[in-house]
């Protein structure tokens, strides 16, 4: 129990006195998973209302994959990041392993079947007619997928929510694509588990309510945009 | 500089310098490379990766290329890694000693005994629970020296247990069931404030634990920055880095954690 109390306090201290390099870990950690969220949003969200809205052979074994997707392993993205990434791998000519760049890939690839998935759920969730209706009103196919975006925009910004949460709480694929490099490449997650191996556990539960504290935020700040035209 | 980070590819952002240092788990959790680590790059001006992962696993990774130069612990495995051409100019760096913890209640009675093949050939005759890294590291292939001399067989007994994780966790995972297991000192003395473990076996010739710094050999692998590899293994047997060493962790921890022997024969330690 102290410690958990002297974990609260050490967190308390870290935050008001600026620690550099808590706040520089906490940026990165904030860099990394916001990139890698918004590519995922950028892919998730443009293929998932794709396929809500296409009708294909085969769509339900897609759907099922998409659905599966949404609880990959983090470890075993991080394992094959690496290998594709490594100097004598096939994407080694990037010379990104190791990189903040490549943290945000992994999380990427980890975040966007989550908001695909609930992309894909939120469109289909809304009335059939109104589609034919938008169309009917001269709305053009993009317009009309505009449209419809905006509609689902409730459970859409859940799925941002959820693909930012599964990344920024992910440890697994950090450290192994990232490295866990002192003011390079650390991040909250990976941290946390370093100085609990180093027995500084008061300092490992403070960067653990630091990363609270910063999933919170967006959340609210999230939460704020979702809540804002409530229908009434 | 941010965006540099994020959008860019690295490489083209002047990175270029830099290179990838793959050690073990104890230079990291002991936090000796936090020290040394800068002193070098404000040196040279080159920028280190450091990827802390048992012996093994870091050889595993100078074997495929994927790293410039190794921090290790592990001679028997490293002789085998210089011998298969995977590395060059191997050089010792510094050692401490591997020693035999557990619960002060010491129920296998261990406690003050002086030669390491003794002490487990009791713990196994106890069935009291060792508790084995299990990860291919220094420490773990060092373990299984020590079992081999003493002629007992541990996998597989109930007494016997793997943690597949790192010297830090291991202690943590130790101390919690207060089991026995073998550590590096650095890392026990880094982490003894929140361990409920003694030192119980100590002083064994067997249980040296040396250092040694590798470069991969590029000649196997054309992508191997060699200028940086030589560059770290040059410091880390320079005069500066040793005097670092030496006084490390003693004003925290009253002992020094390491002794650094640049220039040393592994044979000659100890003695």
């Amino acid at each position: 129990m102290d410690l958990i109390l002297e974990g609260i306090l050490k967190a308390f201290y870290l935050l008001v006195t600026f620690d550099s390099e808590v706040m520089k870990i906490t940026l990165l950690s904030l860099q990394v998973s916001g990139s890698a969220t918004l590519i995922s949003l950028l892919i998730g969200i443009s293929i998932g209302t794709m396929v809500a809205l296409a009708e294909f052979p085969g769509r339900r074994f897609v759907v099922s994959l998409i659905n599966t997707g949404m609880g990959l392993p983090p470890v075993v993205v991080g394992l094959f990041v690496t290998i594709f990434l490594w100097r004598n791998g096939p994407l080694g000519f990037l010379g990104v392993l190791y990189t903040p760049t490549a943290m945000i890939i992994a999380q990427a690839i980890i975040a966007t079947p989550i908001v695909m998935g609930i992309t894909l759920a939120a469109i289909q969730a809304l009335p059939k007619n109104l589609r034919l209706q938008i169309l009917a009103l001269g709305a053009t196919r993009f317009q009309m997928v505009w449209i419809l975006v905006k509609e689902a925009k409730l459970p859409l910004l859940a799925g941002v929510m959820a693909g930012f949460g599964g990344v920024i709480s992910e440890v697994g694929a950090s450290i192994m694509v990232g490295g866990n490099i002192k003011g390079y490449s650390r991040v909250l997650t990976t941290a946390t588990v370093m100085e609990t191996s180093r027995g500084n556990f008061d300092i490992a539960i403070a960067l653990g309510i630091i990363l609270l504290l910063l999933a919170y935020f967006i959340n609210l700040i999230l939460t704020n945009i979702q809540q804002r035209e409530r229908p009434r | 500089m941010i965006i540099c980070l994020i959008f860019i590819f690295p490489s083209l952002c002047g990175a270029q310098k830099s290179i990838i240092l793959a050690t073990t788990t104890s230079t990291q959790d002991s936090g000796l490379l936090d020290v040394l680590i800068p002193v070098f790059e404000k040196k040279t001006g080159y920028f280190v990766k450091t990827i802390a992962v048992g012996s093994g696993q870091a050889m595993a990774m100078g074997q495929k290329g994927e790293a410039d130069v190794l921090l290790v612990h592990s001679p028997a495995a490293e002789k085998k890694f210089i011998a298969e051409g995977y590395g060059v100019n191997r050089r010792l760096v510094m050692h401490n000693d591997y020693i035999v913890v557990g619960p002060a209640e010491d129920p296998a009675k261990i406690k003050g005994m002086k030669v390491s093949t003794e002490a487990f050939k009791k713990i196994a005759g106890a069935g009291a629970l060792f508790l084995s890294r299990g990860d291919n590291s220094g420490t773990h292939s060092k373990e299984k020296a020590i079992w081999k001399v003493s002629g007992i067989k541990p996998e597989g007994q109930k007494w016997y247990q793997e943690t597949g994780l790192g010297m830090g966790q291991t202690l943590n995972v130790t101390s919690e069931k207060k089991g026995y297991t073998l550590a590096d000192r650095g890392t026990y003395l880094a982490l003894r404030k929140t361990l409920h473990l003694d030192i119980l076996t100590k002083g064994d010739a067997l249980l040296l634990n040396s250092y040694h710094v590798i470069e991969v050999n590029p000649a196997k692998w054309p992508k191997v920055n060699t200028t940086g590899a030589k560059a770290f293994v040059g410091f880390m047997v320079s005069k500066e880095a040793q005097e670092v060493t030496k006084t490390f962790g003693v004003d925290k921890f009253g002992s020094p954690l390491f002794f650094p022997d640049a220039g040393k024969k592994e044979e000659d330690l100890g003695k």
